[in-house]
């Protein structure tokens, strides 16, 4: 009986040249489904836990979910999983596109990239083919660049790669694929670079995908392309405005960080609004594959038309850094792409900067011709350029993130980060049950490893008081379950705004032939969870590390729409680990056995 | 006076804010009435930040913002 799993893994080992293809261990699968859950124990097996995340014992695990490439709707990710040089902890980074569904219609569950190759090398796929290639000519070229390169060499091939800030190991170095998608996060791209790997090139010239009952899941993707049609949100909301939409409302809740959280209402919010984008310089939606939502916004820079901002991005180049020049915050996330940077990690850290230089802290003299100042458009552009270069001492040391930055001052105060990653757009003064998940994300600040705002603003599946801690604890910890298993299948997290446990139960036991209740799915995703956080364990984490930045729990917000309000943490927090069956941040014995984790 | 600031598509063919006289308006779905939204057109309603029902009482010196479904990440 076939499966979503192609059943096979290529290692490619940098140091020796040499490839080998390895069964995936089905049994494994079943427990940890795919994608992140999976990745994670594979990464945890390899024992690289405890290894230096840029030295060549860490690994780069490349792996679909059995979703992607499936004939589901909004399942096309693939996920990055590798030891975090900017947590020191597990980083799982995902993302869109083409580029996992090429890699599994070419035959491969994943790819597991080990050592480190002496010079700058690529990997060339086409179908059951794998070659590893020399890339010294393509050192130093932006991503986007590369992408057009490669594919006059490979015209039917999607592309992976790393840019300028990768190969010089920046610790906000993204994974870019398709030209404008990114696997963002906790820098992974610096570990590509660390292996001196520039891109993996991807052709399949058919599609081996098989499922275990077609019939059943093409009745269970049918009622799931209904729902999300149907869903206000996903229908018709994240195409017309895209996740920019945000930006109002949550400035509306008095909510939206303002200059690196020093305050939390931007009063030119609207400038940088998903409205205002709309009316100036949108050219077109754009989705990722077989995805109907298609939130992805594609925008006109001076004639030059490229990937737009994500809410994230609008936020932390905008609000954050004090400014309301929208064509400037479009240009300097086009600079993220073309270099190959976290846009949500780079702006937060010049944005940090900004109050450094505020303070007295950043000369004059280190800015080199361009002050940090707030709202300063040439300031964002030039030193998201700068960092992307990573030459000036000051972009350098910019380029490793806002807590290193700080720390380097001696005020890592002024650091907005969890476990020394950038917290999203969202105060957790404002909105208390998202604090309990960027303090307890196993990768550090993070609004997608349990998306309250969805019931705390949005209202879906139901309105939560914002403003209360009661029940969060559980909220959190239910998001987080289900988040897990979706990361995990290979679709992407915007579909439960309209689907549910039940809906990804019926896709997944339909494309790999489970019998998982909706009950039992998230137990998976409790599992999950808990192997991520026994690497971090393994990985040196301590528990003061499950903490928000003094600034959330001692300084009030101002303003009249939160005013006075500081996060709770103190208090959800003991809440969250009772409801998780953890003391001091890491599980019981009894947990890992309920979850058939001991050893 | 309320300040009411209307969002994404409630703005095609109104204004961004109004400026209402707070005698006149009671509650929220009074707003809705006098501007021609519909109803089941609204998913958030904020009075002064918080999220109100459309019966929720008014007081002069309200910020109303009211928004159709929308969801981001």
């Amino acid at each position: 009986m076939g499966t979503a799993y192609n059943g096979k893994i290529a290692r490619i080992n940098l140091t020796t040249g040499e490839i080998k293809v390895e069964a995936l261990d089905l049994e494994m699968a079943k427990k940890f489904i795919g994608g992140r859950g999976l990745g994670t124990k594979m990464l945890y097996d390899e024992g690289c836990a405890t290894v230096d995340p840029l030295s060549p014992e860490n690994k780069l695990i490349y792996l679909t979910g059995p979703m992607t490439g499936t004939l589901a709707p909004s399942a096309g990710r693939y996920m990055v999983v590798t030891k975090s040089p900017l947590t020191g902890m597990i980083a799982s980074s995902n993302s869109g596109g083409v580029w996992g569904v090429r890699l599994k219609h070419a035959g491969w569950d994943g790819l597991i990239v080990e050592g480190k190759s002496e010079k700058l090398c690529r990997i060339n796929i086409e179908d059951d083919k794998i070659e590893l290639l020399p890339a010294e000519e393509f050192a130093g070229m932006q991503s986007e660049a590369l992408d057009d390169k490669l594919k006059e060499l490979y015209p039917k091939c999607s592309v992976l790669n790393i840019g300028p800030a990768g190969e010089h190991q920046s610790l906000l170095a993204a994974i870019m694929n398709d030209k404008d998608r990114a696997a963002g996060r906790s820098g992974v791209g610096a570990v590509m670079g660390s292996k001196n790997l520039k891109a993996i090139t991807v052709t399949a010239s058919s599609n081996t995908c098989q499922v275990t009952d077609l019939a059943a899941l093409k009745a269970s993707s049918m009622d799931c392309r209904k729902l999300l049609k149907e869903n206000s949100v996903t229908g018709e909301g994240l195409a017309a405005f895209g996740t920019a939409v945000l930006v109002n409302i949550i400035n509306s809740t008095g909510s939206l960080p303002t200059k690196n959280w020093q305050e939390s209402y931007f009063d030119k919010a609207d400038d940088i609004s998903g409205e205002t984008m709309k009316d100036t310089c949108l050219v077109r939606n754009s989705a990722c594959y077989g995805c109907p939502i298609a939130c992805g916004r594609v925008v006109d820079i001076d004639g030059k038309v490229v990937g737009g901002p994500e809410y994230e991005p609008l936020w932390a180049y905008g609000a954050n850094c004090g400014l309301n020049d929208l064509k400037a915050i479009n240009t300097a996330n086009m600079l993220c792409n073309e270099y190959g940077l976290d846009a949500i990690s780079t702006p937060c850290t010049i944005a940090s900067a900004m109050e450094l230089y505020q303070r007295g802290y950043i000369t004059e003299e280190e800015c080199a011709g361009v002050p940090l100042t707030w709202g300063s458009s040439e300031a964002i552009m030039e030193w998201t350029k700068r960092m992307g270069e990573g030459e000036l001492p000051l972009a350098k040391l910019m380029a490793d993130g806002s807590y290193r930055l700080c720390e380097h001052y001696g005020h890592p105060e002024y650091s907005m980060s969890v476990k020394k990653q950038e917290m999203p757009a969202y105060d957790a003064r404002g909105i208390q049950g998202i604090g309990i998940t960027y303090a307890t994300s196993n990768r550090g600040g993070c609004h997608v490893r349990g998306y309250l705002i969805s019931p705390e603003i949005l209202g879906l599946p139901e309105q939560l008081d914002r403003t209360t801690t009661e029940g969060k604890a559980k909220w959190a910890m239910i998001f987080q379950d289900l988040t897990a298993v979706i990361d995990s299948m290979g679709m992407c997290l915007f579909s439960s705004f309209a689907l549910g446990a039940p809906e990804y139960a019926a896709l997944l036991n339909a494309a790999t032939g489970t019998t998982y209740t909706p009950e039992q799915l998230l137990e998976v995703g409790e599992r999950i969870y808990n192997i991520e956080r026994l690497f971090n364990k393994a990985a040196g984490m301590k528990p003061e590390d499950d903490r928000l930045p003094k600034r959330l729990l001692e300084e009030p917000i101002q303003n009249d729409l939160s005013k006075d309000m500081v996060s709770q943490l103190p208090v959800t927090l003991p809440q969250y680990y009772e409801a998780r069956g953890w003391v001091d941040a890491f599980p019981t014995q009894a947990t890992l056995e309920r979850l058939g984790l001991a050893e | 006076m309320l300040e009411v600031r209307l969002f994404a598509t409630l703005r095609e063919g109104r204004e961004k804010v109004y400026f209402l006289e707070a005698e006149k308006y009671k509650v929220p779905a009074d707003i809705l009435d006098e501007l021609k939204i519909p109803h089941e057109e609204v998913a958030i309603t904020l009075i002064n930040g918080r999220h109100s029902k459309l019966d929720t009482s008014l007081k002069d010196g309200d910020l109303v913002a009211i928004f159709p479904p929308v969801g981001g990440g």
